[in-house]
C-alpha cells in the first residue's frame, strides 16, 4: 500500500463514530465565522437596528410641529389681536395674517397651508356682549390626520386664550366653554416616541430573524455548498440547530443593545422586568427564526427570500402589528388578518412592559400565542427542510 | 478487493417532471473498487443528475442504485457515510480558510483528536495547500480550490470518490496533478468516479461509462471504443489547396464521417475500415494515424448529418469568388496592451497582430487574462496603457467607430430570449445603424445563411442549443464587420455542435473575415492559424499549432498535443522567473 491517505490499512468499519454535538457544533463555528466576516451580517445585526431606532426616535414622528396656519382677521380690534398673538406665541403654529380669506384660500387648496381660522368682523362686538361668537376654521380633510391634528391644536389654542381673557377682562364670565374639558395633549411627541421605541424591537427582530436568515440559507443554496452538505452524514436537525443558534445569539444582542439604548440613551422608561422582556423577546425571536428558515428552504434563493421575508415578515411588523397604525382603527378585514401575525402579540407586550409594567394579564395570553407561533414554524421547518436535492 | 463492485446501477431511469424528456434513461451498469470510471459526455448529457442519485442527493423515477450494497434511497444516510461527493462548484465555504474549510468538515465526519491532526497533516501535503492554510478559499485559484475540495471530500476513508467535472476552470498544470493525486487513491482501493466533458480526458480512465442526452452509449474500457475505429483514421495533408479548403472537401465526401483540423493537416474518420482513404486531390498526402477517443465518440453518434454539412459547404464556395482574393494586411494590432486593477496587473504588456482571413486564438488558464485582453480589443474596456487598434482604428480614442468594424460574439450568447429570433435580429440590425430596405434584406440574408427559417418566429429561449449559437452569430455579424470576437463559443455546446460552428467560421473566414477567439479547449485550439499562450497576464509563447508542438517534441514525446506544449511553456516559464529572481 505505500504511502496511505488516511492511515487505515483496512476499510473494515466505514462507520465512523460520529457524534451530533460535534457536527452541530462545528456548524455553529462555521456559520459565526461566516457571519462575523460578511458585512451584510453586521449591517443587518447591528447597524440597521441602530439606525431603525434613531429613525424611530427623531425622523419619524406622529406630531405635527410648524403647522402653517393663515389667521384672516376681518378686524382690527385689541380683542381680535390678542388671539392673534396667543397663536403666533404658540411653538405648534406658523401663522400667516390675511385680511380677506380670498387671499390664503388658493394657498390652502394648494396644500401650503394647513388651516386657515377666520375671524369674522363682528366677532370682538360679539365676544363683548358675550354672545355666541363663531369662528370658522379651515382644514384640508385629504389629509386627514393633519386635518383632525390642526383642530385639536386650534381648539387648544383657544381654549387657553378664553381663560386667559376670562382672567384679564376682571372674572368675566366665560365658563361654559372652559369647562368642556376636551384636553389636548401638548406633548404628544415624547409619548409617540415611548410607544414606538419598544416596538421597534420586534420590526429589528423580525429582521435578523427573517430577513437575515432567509438570506444565508437561500446563498448556501445557490453557491453550491447545501449540495456538499447534504453529501455528508448530516440530519435534518443538524442543519436546522447549527442556523438557528447563531442568529438566535444575534438577535438577542441586538435586541438587549436596542433596550440599552433606549432606556440610557434616548429615555424611554421600562417599568416592567428586564427578565420577562428577554424570555418573550426569545418566544418572538423563535417564530421569526422559524419564518426565515422556512422561506429560505423553500425558495433557495436569495432575492426571491428576500422579497418573500420583507412581505411576510417586514412589513407586518411595521403595518399590522400595531406599532404605527391603531389596530382598533383597522377595517375588519385587516383587523382579523393581523390575528395572525406574531409581531402584533410581541408589541402589545413590548408596550406594556416598557410603559406599564409587568401586567401579567396582558403578557401570559399573548406570550402563550407567541410560543404556539414559534413551535408552529419550528416544526413546519423541520418537515420541510429537505435532505436531497429533489 | 480490485474488481469488487461498488455501485450498481440497475435501469434508473429520472425525470424532473412529466412533461420533460427524461434526463436519464435505462442507464445499468457496475462501478468497481480500485479504478478511475469516467462518466463523459457533452454537457446536458445527464452527467451531474447521475453523481447526485449515486450520491443519495436525488432518488430515481425507476430503478435502482446500491453503493456497497446500501440503497440510495432507503439506507441513505449509510451511503453518506461511505460516499464522499464534490460537486461542481466545490461545496468549499469561499468566506472561509482552507483550515476552517478542512476542520468543519472533519466535525462533520467525526474525525477527531489525533487522527484529525495526523489526516490534516497528511491532507495538506498530499494537495501542497499547507503554504495556504490561513488562505481564505474564495481566494485560491481554481486549481487550488480543487485540491481543496479533494482534501475535504478525503477528510474520512471514502470507499467511493465522486468528483464532478473536478477540472473544469482548472489550468493544465493543475489538472495533471490532480489525477495524479486520484490514482494515488485508486491504488488504495478507492472507487472514483470522475465526470468529464473533455473526451480527452476520457483516454486517461481505467473504464468509461458514454453518456449522450441521458442515453449510455458504450461501458467499457476506454482502449476498447477507441480500438472499434482503428483503420479508420487518417491525417492528411495538401500543398495545394489550404487546409480550411482541404477541410471542406473531406467533409463533402460520402465516405468521410468526421474532419477535423489538426494545425497544417486535416484529420479523417471514416465511416468503414479501409487500407487508403478517398483521393481528396492530386497533392495529398494521407496516412494512417492513431485513434482518440473523441473519433470514437464521434462514431458512435454517426457524425454530423451530411445535409447540415453540405448546407454550409456550398455557401463556402458561392461567396469564395466574390471575396477569393483578400489582401493579407494586419487589421488588429495590441501594442503594450496593459490592464492593471488597482495593485493587480492582470494584463502585462501584450502585443501582437492579425492579419486579415486569420484565425487567432488566445488560449490560457482561467483568470490568465483573456477575457480581460479581449475587452479591451472590443472597446469594453479602457486599457492603463499601451494601444488597441482594430480596422486602422485606435480603440482608445474612436471606440465606437471600431466597434461598426467589429463583431462581438458573447460567451453566453447575450440574444434576448424572450424576443423571437426575427426580432433579435431586427433588434442588433437596428442597435448597427441598419435601417428600412437595408435592414430587411440583411435579415434575410441572415435567417437564409443559418437556416433559421423554421424557427422565425420562436422565443431565442426555446431555441435548440446549436440555432441559439447560429442566431448569436448571425446577430454578430450583421452589420458585416471585417473583425468577429468569439469569446468561449462553444462552451456548454456538444461536439456535434461544436463541429458544424466551426464549419461555419471556416467558411466566413474564406470570404475574408477576421476571428479573434479565446478557447479553454486545446483540441479546438487546432483550428487556429496562429495561438497566443496567456499565463498570469503574458503572453508565454505565439506561434502555430504545429510550431508550439514542435517546439518541444521530443524522444519520450514524439507526438505532442496542444496541451502537452501549454504545460511545457508554462513550466519553462516558470523556470524563466525564478532564474530572473
Amino acid at each position: 500500500m505505500g504511502q496511505n491517505l488516511t492511515g487505515e490499512s483496512q476499510y473494515v468499519d466505514v462507520q465512523p463514530q460520529r457524534s451530533r454535538l460535534r457536527c452541530i457544533w462545528g456548524l455553529v463555528r462555521k456559520e459565526t465565522y461566516q457571519m462575523l466576516r460578511d458585512p451584510s451580517s453586521v449591517g443587518i445585526g447591528i447597524v440597521l437596528p441602530l439606525l431603525l431606532l434613531f429613525l424611530f426616535a427623531y425622523a419619524v414622528s406622529l406630531d405635527v410641529r410648524n403647522i402653517e396656519l393663515a389667521v384672516v382677521c376681518e378686524d382690527n380690534s385689541p380683542i381680535v389681536n390678542r388671539l392673534l398673538a396667543s397663536f403666533q406665541n404658540n411653538k405648534y403654529f406658523m401663522v400667516h395674517v390675511a385680511r380677506d380669506r380670498r387671499e390664503v384660500q388658493d394657498a390652502l387648496i394648494g396644500g401650503r397651508l394647513s388651516g386657515v381660522l377666520v375671524i369674522p368682523a363682528d366677532f370682538a362686538s360679539r365676544v363683548e356682549r358675550r354672545s355666541l361668537s363663531p369662528l370658522q376654521l379651515l382644514v384640508r380633510g385629504s389629509d386627514v390626520s393633519t386635518a383632525s391634528l390642526v383642530q385639536n391644536y386650534v381648539q387648544g389654542v383657544l381654549r387657553n386664550w378664553l381663560i386667559q381673557e376670562g382672567l384679564n377682562a376682571g372674572q368675566r364670565n366665560s365658563g361654559e366653554i372652559v369647562r368642556i374639558e376636551s384636553r389636548v395633549w401638548f406633548n404628544q411627541e415624547s409619548e409617540t416616541r415611548a410607544a414606538l421605541l419598544p416596538g421597534s424591537i420586534a420590526v429589528i427582530m423580525t429582521l435578523i430573524g427573517t430577513l437575515l436568515t432567509a438570506l444565508v440559507v437561500a446563498r448556501e443554496w445557490e453557491r453550491g455548498t447545501m449540495e456538499a452538505l447534504l453529501a455528508t452524514p448530516i440530519t435534518r436537525g443538524d442543519i436546522v440547530l447549527s442556523k438557528f443558534i447563531p442568529y438566535f445569539i444575534l438577535g438577542m444582542l441586538a435586541m438587549e443593545l436596542v433596550v440599552a439604548v433606549s432606556t440610557l440613551g434616548l429615555g424611554v422608561p421600562l417599568r416592567g422586568s428586564l427578565w420577562v422582556l428577554t424570555m418573550v423577546s426569545a418566544t418572538f425571536l423563535c417564530s421569526a427564526l422559524g419564518l426565515g428558515l422556512l422561506i429560505s428552504s423553500v425558495t433557495r434563493n436569495q432575492f426571491v427570500a428576500s422579497q418573500v421575508s420583507l412581505i411576510v415578515g417586514y412589513l407586518p411588523a411595521i403595518i399590522l402589528s400595531g406599532l404605527v397604525f391603531e389596530i382598533d382603527s383597522m377595517p375588519r378585514l385587516i383587523r382579523y388578518l393581523t390575528y395572525v401575525m406574531p409581531p402584533r402579540y410581541f408589541v402589545s407586550v413590548l408596550r406594556t412592559l416598557f410603559l406599564a409594567g409587568n401586567v401579567w394579564q396582558v403578557i401570559v395570553p399573548n406570550t402563550v400565542v407567541l410560543l404556539v407561533f414559534a413551535a408552529f414554524f419550528l416544526t413546519v421547518t423541520i418537515r420541510k427542510t429537505k435532505m436531497n436535492l429533489e | 478487493m480490485a474488481s469488487q463492485v461498488f455501485i450498481s446501477l440497475n435501469e434508473v431511469r429520472k425525470q424532473f417532471s412529466a412533461a420533460d424528456r427524461p434526463v436519464l434513461e435505462c442507464v445499468t451498469a457496475n462501478i468497481y473498487g480500485g479504478r478511475i470510471t469516467g462518466l463523459v459526455g457533452p454537457d446536458g448529457a445527464g452527467k451531474t443528475t447521475l453523481m447526485r442519485l449515486m450520491a443519495g442527493l436525488l432518488e430515481p423515477t425507476q430503478g435502482r442504485i446500491k453503493v456497497a450494497g446500501y440503497d440510495t434511497v432507503g439506507q441513505v444516510s449509510s451511503v453518506h457515510t461511505i460516499v464522499s461527493y464534490m460537486p461542481q462548484r466545490f461545496g468549499l465555504y469561499e468566506d472561509l480558510t482552507v483550515m476552517e474549510n478542512l476542520h468543519l468538515y472533519a466535525d462533520l465526519r467525526g474525525v477527531v483528536g489525533k487522527h484529525r491532526q495526523e489526516t490534516f497533516e497528511r491532507l495538506l501535503a498530499f494537495t501542497g495547500l499547507r503554504p495556504f492554510t490561513s488562505r481564505l478559499a474564495g481566494k485560491l485559484s481554481g486549481g487550488m480550490k480543487q485540491k481543496l475540495g479533494l482534501a475535504c471530500a478525503l477528510i474520512h476513508r471514502p470507499l467511493v470518490l465522486l468528483l464532478d467535472e473536478p477540472s473544469v476552470g482548472v489550468d493544465p498544470v493543475s489538472r495533471r496533478e490532480l489525477w495524479k493525486m486520484v490514482n494515488e487513491l485508486v491504488d488504495e482501493g478507492t472507487a472514483v468516479i470522475w465526470s468529464t466533458a473533455y473526451m480527452d480526458e476520457a483516454q486517461r480512465c481505467d473504464e468509461v461509462l458514454l453518456l449522450n442526452e441521458g442515453k449510455l452509449l458504450y461501458q467499457g474500457k476506454p482502449e476498447d471504443l477507441i480500438r472499434q475505429v482503428e483503420g479508420q483514421t487518417f491525417i492528411v495533408e495538401t500543398t495545394e489547396d489550404s487546409r480550411r479548403q482541404l477541410l471542406a472537401k473531406a467533409l463533402e465526401q460520402p465516405d468521410i464521417l468526421d474532419a477535423v483540423i489538426q494545425g497544417r493537416k486535416v484529420r479523417l474518420i471514416l465511416k468503414t475500415p479501409t487500407a487508403v482513404p478517398p483521393a481528396l486531390g492530386t497533392n495529398v498526402q494521407a496516412r494512417p494515424t492513431s485513434p482518440r477517443f473523441e473519433y470514437a465518440f464521434m462514431v458512435l453518434l454517426s457524425g454530423i448529418p451530411k445535409t447540415r454539412i453540405s448546407n454550409v459547404t456550398s455557401h463556402i464556395f458561392q461567396k469564395l469568388h466574390e471575396a477569393g482574393t483578400a489582401t493579407r494586411d494586419v487589421v488588429v494590432e495590441a501594442r503594450d496592451l496593459t490592464k492593471r486593477f488597482g495593485s493587480f496587473t492582470a494584463v502585462d504588456q501584450v502585443s501582437f497582430t492579425v492579419r486579415r482571413g486569420e484565425i487567432f486564438g488566445l488560449l490560457g488558464p482561467n483568470g490568465a487574462g483573456k477575457s480581460t485582453i479581449f475587452k479591451m480589443m472590443c472597446g469594453l474596456l479602457r486599457p492603463t496603457s499601451g494601444k488597441a487598434e482594430v480596422a486602422g482604428v485606435d480603440l482608445t480614442m474612436a471606440p465606437a467607430k471600431a466597434r461598426e468594424r467589429l463583431g462581438y460574439m458573447a460567451q453566453r450568447f447575450s440574444l434576448y430570449s424572450d424576443l423571437s429570433v426575427h426580432q433579435n435580429l431586427e433588434f442588433f440590425g437596428g442597435v448597427y445603424g441598419l435601417k428600412g430596405r437595408r435592414l430587411q434584406k440583411t435579415i434575410h440574408r441572415m435567417i437564409e445563411e443559418f437556416e433559421l427559417a423554421p424557427f422565425i418566429n420562436s422565443n431565442a429561449g426555446d431555441l435548440p442549443l446549436g440555432f441559439k449559437q447560429r442566431l448569436a452569430m448571425a446577430c454578430a455579424i450583421m452589420h458585416e464587420p471585417q473583425v468577429l470576437f468569439l469569446d468561449e463559443p462553444t462552451s456548454g455546446v456538444d461536439p456535434i455542435t461544436r463541429r458544424e460552428f466551426w464549419i461555419r467560421i471556416n467558411a466566413m473566414v474564406d470570404q475574408g473575415m477576421t476571428i479573434i477567439v479565446t478557447t479553454h479547449f486545446l483540441d479546438e485550439a487546432e483550428y487556429c492559424d496562429r495561438i497566443a499562450m496567456i499565463y498570469q497576464g503574458r503572453i508565454i509563447a505565439t506561434g502555430t499549432p504545429d510550431d508550439l508542438k514542435r517546439s518541444i517534441q521530443s524522444e519520450n514525446l514524439p507526438e505532442p498535443t496542444l496541451e502537452d506544449a501549454f504545460i511545457e511553456m508554462i513550466q519553462r516559464h516558470e523556470r524563466y522567473e525564478l532564474e530572473v529572481a
